[in-house]
């Protein structure tokens, strides 16, 4: 449709002359919303680390307890996605590939991380993995300890993203052509071979991609990690409990800047592994 | 699933693929799912009964029902008149109109209780304001109900979007040529095209509402019987060492989550074609 066609028909109309009605409304609600639920709080975030001045930010994010949670948040999370990369692949292959009694039931329950509040999955972990617990007793007695210890962190972080990689790869896996794994065997390659030289580059971008949005999920997780982290400063403290507790002593720039120091930190992160498995797709499609 | 002859893995592959897979998920996902159940009942189900039955745990059932029944009213208008507005237009700003609406997925949830105490708390932006005026938002249910509109804001859009893309414009097209107003396009042209789409984005922000944790437990001041929720509930009865009573009441949030992965489960099998983005964060 012309200017003229959608001028004449609503002297107000810019958009590229949709016939439809409600373009303003829809619009303006849709910026008022977003700008009221998340734009206006997002501008405190940014602007009120400074507020109190670069030394008190600087100050706060460099603090030992800052960067040593900084540092638990950051890593226990890439540990908990690497783990989830390979199990996730493990559990998407056979749930593709094999047929087995409970396929289905098995199917459906690897969404449950996603539908279980993380409080409940947080204390039930704790009791799971303490020193006293189903799991925590098999190695009390050869002195490793799960909870309230870094591992016990991951393990958290392993539970609540774990269905990003395999719901990532399952769709790749089932779209996969049967044609190359054939041609793979007929030119002689075993099937292991096959499976490591053939399949996995195949399904390569979609792993990055599960291990992204699970890596991304455990930096801020909070409710499952809690229970079971025990809570130590500097030893099992995680970033998302270090701005409640400088909410509670009411520093709200100490809060925001570590709040903000989280949330630039996971951009990069997040646009490097992006930018990598875009470079991968494009030097596999080469 | 059918077995190509150049798909078939060695037997003893087969077999420890499936043992391996099976036995991490029975350990990293099954236990703490049974864990909560065993816990809960380990006193008796009369216990149980009466620690799910106690006035506190009622208050916190109340609160959790009521922030669930605001917001996911109020995002899934949103999401309709943000699909409504990013598939029937072309505009300038249009991608990252739709980048900003999935902002809140990449966000920590403690961020999104923290930016509104920034905004609304005692030492906020507006906390002089609205304390001038008497209104309290933070350590309120005020201030819970806006945390949780923010964590669960994309779910019902990102639903909507890809379908309503996918689906064109020719229905409506029609329908306004012929004279129907916005509202009658709406209701009796777009919704019924969506409807198990817009169910199940309702359904994933509904169960996403009542279980959220971080952003309201920063926002809430946990104050028993008033301003916790569910979840916070059961963080106070398991920091009182009342264990028990805290797994019975996570029993029943653990209960609603099966309920939904059913829903959920069911809605993807018979409407999978129909359901855009199966994926849920």
């Amino acid at each position: 449709m012309t200017v003229a066609a959608s001028a004449s028909s609503a002297g107000w109309r810019l958009t590229a002359g949709s016939p439809l009605p409600g373009f303003w409304p829809a619009l303006g609600f849709t910026l008022a919303y977003l700008s009221f639920f998340m734009l206006l709080p997002l501008a405190a975030l940014a602007l009120r680390p400074w507020e109190s001045g670069l030394d008190h930010v600087w100050a706060v994010i460099s603090s030992p307890r800052t960067v040593r949670a900084l540092q638990l948040s950051f890593g226990a999370a890439f540990a908990a996605a690497c783990v989830n990369a390979v199990f996730g692949t493990i559990v998407a292959w056979i749930l593709v590939r094999y047929e087995f009694p409970g396929r289905r039931l098995i199917d459906a329950i690897v969404d449950l991380p996603f539908a279980l509040p993380t409080a409940v999955a947080g204390i039930s972990l704790a009791a799971i993995y303490a020193p006293n617990g189903a799991i925590g007793s098999l190695f009390a007695p050869h002195d490793i300890r799960i909870a309230f210890t870094p591992l016990g962190v991951m393990i958290a972080l392993v539970f609540v993203g774990f269905p990003f990689v395999v719901r990532s790869i399952q769709p790749v896996l089932q779209d996969l052509d049967v044609d190359v794994e054939e041609a793979a065997a007929t030119l002689g390659a075993s099937r292991l071979q096959t499976i490591a030289r053939v399949v996995l580059p195949a399904i390569f971008p979609a792993l990055l991609a599960g291990f992204s949005l699970s890596f991304a999920r455990a930096v801020g997780e909070y409710g499952s990690v809690i229970f079971i982290a025990g809570n130590i400063p500097n030893v099992s403290e995680i970033a998302p409990l270090l701005i409640v507790i400088r909410l509670e002593e009411f520093d709200y720039a100490g809060a925001a800047a570590v709040g903000l120091v989280m949330l630039v930190v996971s951009l990069i992160l997040l646009f490097i592994l992006n930018w990598l498995q875009a470079h991968v797709v494009r030097s596999a499609s080469r | 699933m059918k077995q190509n002859q150049a798909r078939r893995d060695p037997p003893w592959l087969v077999a420890a693929l499936i043992a391996v897979g099976v036995a991490y998920l029975a350990i990293l996902l099954l236990l703490p799912l049974v864990t909560v159940f065993a816990e809960a009942l380990r006193r008796g189900f009369s216990y149980y009964l009466g620690a799910i039955r106690e006035h506190d745990a009622l208050a916190a059932m109340r609160l959790t029902l009521l922030v669930a029944a605001i917001a996911v009213p109020l995002n899934t208008v949103f999401g309709l008149a943000a699909a409504w507005t990013v598939t029937k237009f072309d505009f300038f700003g249009k991608s990252a109109l739709v980048t900003l609406i999935d902002i809140p997925f990449s966000i920590s949830p403690v961020i999104s209780g923290l930016v509104y105490v920034l905004l609304y708390g005692a030492n906020g932006w507006f906390g002089p304001l609205l304390d001038k005026l008497g209104i309290q938002v933070i350590f309120n249910v005020t201030g819970i109900v806006l945390a949780t509109t923010l964590v669960t804001l994309p779910f019902v859009a990102r639903e909507l979007i890809p379908l309503m893309q996918a689906q064109g414009s020719d229905e409506e097209a029609a329908a306004a040529t012929l004279g129907a107003g916005l509202w009658r396009t709406l209701f009796f042209v777009t919704l019924p095209n969506v409807k198990w789409a817009l169910m199940y984005g309702v359904l994933l922000c509904t169960a996403r509402s009542m279980g959220e944790f971080g952003a309201v437990a920063v926002v809430s001041g946990h104050i028993r019987g008033q301003t916790a929720t569910m979840p916070l509930h059961v963080e106070i009865l398991y920091n009182e060492y009342a264990y028990v009573a805290a797994f019975a009441v996570a029993s029943l949030l653990a209960l609603f989550a099966l309920v939904t992965l059913a829903v959920k489960t069911l809605l993807e099998a018979r409407f999978g074609d129909e359901l855009a983005a199966q994926r849920w964060r």
